[in-house]
């Protein structure tokens, strides 16, 4: 460990739970405060350790919700009822309660708002979180680059930042937020409501022309899919940066 | 017709936690050149399955093995047979 700081290594640290925040019924953001957080990009992840108390070991990523300029380290996470690691961040932990963690982590999968092409973001589920941190990123910026975001939820009630991304469009600064229900067709909702597919990829991205920057995250088949659709677009697949929870969501499951 | 997709399957965002404990410096936007078909490949783009006991990565492009990572008993064994050569920044 002494060598790893030394060099500047990942090493893990404690983070203490400053604020807990319901999304939705099955996912929550905690609020860290860790001392020795060095600085993150927009769409990195941090690594979350639990020990228990036969000092058996668990370990899941986690992206990061909260841009580069706020005050603490913000984790979106979706309750997964078989999992290891989700059912104790959310349900379990409490405000003060300290978490082992190391990061940021990640270098391929972040988005700086200097970048000035067009954005479009594609998120399945819980991938939208850290499309969020660079939405929040960008809504700090002075200069903004016009942006896009696809979303796909299961339901209404499982669309996660619905409100605060209301918000951001409502800002009027070159946001478009696109969404699409794929179990749910609510009453006097204008949004799509079936699966990804190339008609509406086709509605929503930026043409060709325009050499969008593109970031898709999401459980590994939407993602798969999603991209598909972009090379059918005929986007130059080097425009386009995925991030694939696994089958469920959360690298490794939970 | 297109070969169903392995739901298992992610991509080198999700060893870049363990990379981060081998090597110095961000390894998701190392390029990596595949051994067998000569594909130069980010990092942060390779297929990544970490459900075998050890970590499996394999070129998106061929799905020849570059990489294979087991890490146990406080040791490491990182197998890069598939990889003929990893180019990184210096920091």
């Amino acid at each position: 460990m002494a060598r790893a700081a030394l060099l500047g290594r990942l090493s893990w640290q404690f983070g203490e739970l400053v604020e807990l925040v319901h999304e939705t019924p099955r996912v929550s953001s905690l609020y860290f405060n860790i001392p020795m957080w060095p600085g993150h990009l927009a769409g990195q992840h941090v690594d979350v350790r639990l020990t228990a108390e036969d000092g058996y070991q668990a370990e899941r990523s986690y992206s990061i919700a909260s841009p580069p300029e706020a005050r603490w380290v913000a984790l979106t996470v979706e309750r997964l009822d078989d999992g290891e690691v989700s059912p104790y961040l959310v349900g379990e932990l409490k405000v003060g309660d300290k978490v082992e963690l190391r990061g940021p982590i990640g270098g391929h999968f972040v988005w700086r708002a200097g970048d000035d092409r067009p954005l479009l973001l594609v998120a399945g589920g819980s991938g939208v979180v850290p499309l969020m941190a660079m939405l929040r990123h960008r809504a700090t910026a002075p200069h903004k680059a016009p942006a896009r975001l696809l979303y796909s939820s299961r339901a209404l009630a499982d669309i996660i930042y619905r409100e605060e991304i209301d918000r951001l469009v409502a800002a009027n600064d070159g946001l478009l937020v696109s969404h699409t229900l794929t179990r749910e067709k609510p009453a006097g909702w204008s949004g799509y409501t079936r699966r990804i597919d190339a008609a509406m990829v086709k509605e929503v991205a930026w043409p060709k022309a325009q050499t969008p920057a593109v970031f898709v995250c999401g459980p590994t088949p939407f993602v798969e899919t999603a991209a598909d659709l972009l090379v059918g677009l005929e986007y130059d697949p080097l425009w386009i940066k995925t991030e694939r929870f696994g089958a469920t969501g959360g690298a490794g499951g939970g | 017709m297109k070969m169903q997709t392995s739901e298992m399957k992610l991509d080198g965002n999700a060893i870049a936690g363990l990379l981060g404990e081998i090597f110095a410096v961000e390894m998701t936007t190392a390029h990596g050149t595949c051994a067998a078909c000569g594909a130069v490949n980010e990092v942060g783009r390779v297929d990544v399955y970490i459900h075998a006991p050890g970590t499996v990565v394999r070129c998106p492009s061929c799905e020849q093995v570059l990489m294979r990572i087991v890490r146990g008993r406080g040791r490491y064994w990182l197998d890069l047979t598939g990889m003929r050569c990893l180019e990184f920044a210096e920091d």
